[in-house]
């Protein structure tokens, strides 16, 4: 050690160091540009929706092609349309996800499945809706209606559903399945008594993932089930119903004499509903994530 | 009867072999893992086997309870039987598997209550009554010298409890069919060495009622436990003995000298 102070930064280390600070302070810009558009969105939406916020928006049901009145027909149709979609998208995509990560072997048949997992996640939405319209609507003849459309949105969102739940399963120590196995436990039941209990964080992301795209999308929905405009509610899954999207789509652009706030309520709404879930989902994954079990 | 003061574990040697073993040879893929081996493992013995790694110790325990079922790949070759059954021609794996225990090296308390770690093999057999399963889980935990740490806080997460705690947990477990066959696999490497004297006092107990086969990277837990020991070496069983006189200067091979002496392994 021959100089005063063997920690003093030399030349080198001194520009090593500032280049840190650079980095760091640009990376730090870049993320916080990201906040612009999203605190912007709901800037805007909050000033120019919330004179038309008010329960009889949510409550009546809209008048004059959406001009007047509220979006109650549209709201229930949006909450049938998530319900329905969610209803045939969980069990099929968890069913899978098991398949996949507790009995298929690695052959061509598991590679060709993941390759189609991975391109249907990659198919355009206005795809799987003329997808939506041949296969339900036309040939298995469900009509334009609530359950072609959920089918629809069941189809673009299970390759979501079936990677979060198998990450979730894979995320289960192999020993686990090991230590049961070796008691006699069959497959099944190692899944029913060991795995499935300990994936349920990622099973709830599924199920999030496919409410927050059931409730925004429009393009599926609107060849095969949603309507411009309906004044009744939807009394069963073969009926046509209105969707909030949709009607945001609608009074925005295609119905006249709307008042300037209703497009930005609609999309509040919109927006509130997809950010609740979101919400939910995440104190119940906290929760589920704060019992540490090994 | 052969007994000796120097061999205090000494099995009856005309005694029906409750296992026998006969060209056992396992491969992954294209790699040998086992070649050729031949023993017999006697009621109420523990049957010891030493070996540096990748000797084929563990594949050895693997196919004794047929879990290449759940390993791609793995193939097994040779005959094995177990209480007067072949093993391949045994369909239901899953009875087979409730009559032979396995303890891995690593300790594994399954993410449930201590209580149900233990009954949850009973549980899938069919048992249903709290008093009988109250029963098996309290005699299981105090086989695995377990249950006075345990017995107030049954409820508790098994997978949080201490590494030793686990394995003995892991123990009862295995414990909890009642096997004919208890397979240990180095249940040392991640336990202290009080809870590793423990446990060994455990198999000496329980060499009364069934019988064990312990692999271990410690020689001389083997000269400790075992009555007879097979040394593995490289996919071989290189030379199989009684305990006592392997550790006194009966080893036959010189390979077997090498690793008992510790100049490999």
């Amino acid at each position: 050690m021959s100089r005063a102070n063997p920690f003093a930064p030399t030349a080198l280390e001194g520009r090593s160091l500032g280049a840190e600070k650079v980095a760091r302070l640009g990376f730090l810009v870049v993320t916080l540009l990201l906040l612009i558009p999203a605190l912007g969105i709901l800037a805007v939406l909050v000033v120019e929706g919330a004179p038309g916020m008010s329960l009889a928006f949510f409550t009546e049901k809209p008048r004059e092609n959406g001009a007047a009145g509220g979006i109650a027909t549209a709201l229930v149709g949006t909450v049938w349309l998530t319900a329905v979609a969610l209803a045939i998208a969980l069990p099929v995509g968890v069913a899978a996800a098991i398949y996949l990560s507790e009995y298929a072997r690695d052959n061509w048949l598991t590679r060709t499945i993941n390759v189609a997992i991975v391109n249907l996640a990659g198919v355009p939405s206005i795809v799987h809706a003329l997808f939506g319209v041949g296969a339900f609507v036309h040939f298995l003849q469900f009509g334009k209606s609530i359950l072609a459309a959920s089918c629809t949105l069941a189809v673009m969102t299970l390759p979501v559903v079936i990677v979060a739940t198998r990450e979730s399963l894979q995320a289960v120590p192999k020993a686990f399945r090991d230590a049961s196995w070796n008691m006699g436990a069959t497959r099944w039941q190692t899944i029913w008594h060991i795995v499935l209990p300990n994936s349920g964080s990622g099973i709830l992301t599924g199920l999030i993932l496919v409410v927050c795209r059931a409730v925004g999308e429009t393009a599926p929905i609107m060849f095969t089930g949603a309507v411009f405009f309906r004044q009744l509610y939807p009394g069963g899954v073969f009926d046509k119903t209105m969707a909030l999207s949709l009607h945001l789509f609608n009074v925005s652009t295609q119905v006249t004499n709307v008042p300037r706030h209703v497009p930005f309520a609609v999309a509040l709404t919109l927006i509130m509903v997809v950010l609740s879930m979101n919400a939910l989902a995440i104190w119940f994954r906290m929760k589920l994530r704060g019992r540490k079990k090994w | 009867m052969v007994s000796s003061p120097a061999a205090p574990f000494a099995q009856d040697a005309a005694a029906p072999a409750l296992l026998t073993v006969r060209g056992l040879s396992i491969r992954y893929g294209a790699k040998v893992a086992l070649q050729g081996v031949d023993l017999d493992v006697r009621p109420n013995e523990i049957f010891g086997i030493i070996g540096p790694a990748n000797a084929g110790k563990t594949s050895f325990l693997r196919a004794l309870n047929r879990m290449d079922e759940f390993v791609p790949d793995m193939r097994v070759d040779g005959a094995v039987t177990f209480a007067g059954r072949d093993l391949r021609t045994i369909r239901n794996l899953y009875a087979l598997r409730s009559h032979i225990g396995v303890v891995f090296p690593l300790p594994v308390g399954l993410p449930l209550s201590i209580y149900d770690n233990v009954a949850l093999a009973p549980r899938l057999r069919g048992v249903k009554a709290k008093s009988e399963l109250d029963g098996i889980v309290e005699r299981s935990l105090r086989r695995a010298a377990l249950w006075d740490e345990v017995k107030d806080r049954l409820k508790n997460l098994g997978s949080l409890l201490s590494g030793g705690q686990q394995q003995r947990l892991t123990i009862a477990r295995a414990l909890s069919q009642e096997p004919e066959l208890l397979l240990l696999d180095e249940f040392s490497i991640a336990v202290d060495p009080v809870t590793t004297m423990r446990i060994e006092e455990v198999l000496k107990e329980l060499r009364q009622e069934l019988t064990i086969v312990l692999v271990t990277n410690l020689v001389q837990q083997a000269r400790r436990l075992a009555a007879r020991t097979a040394f593995f070496l490289g996919g071989r069983c290189v030379e199989i003995a009684a305990t006592e006189d392997l550790f006194n200067g009966g080893a036959k091979d010189q390979r077997t000298i090498d690793y008992l002496e510790g100049r490999f392994g």
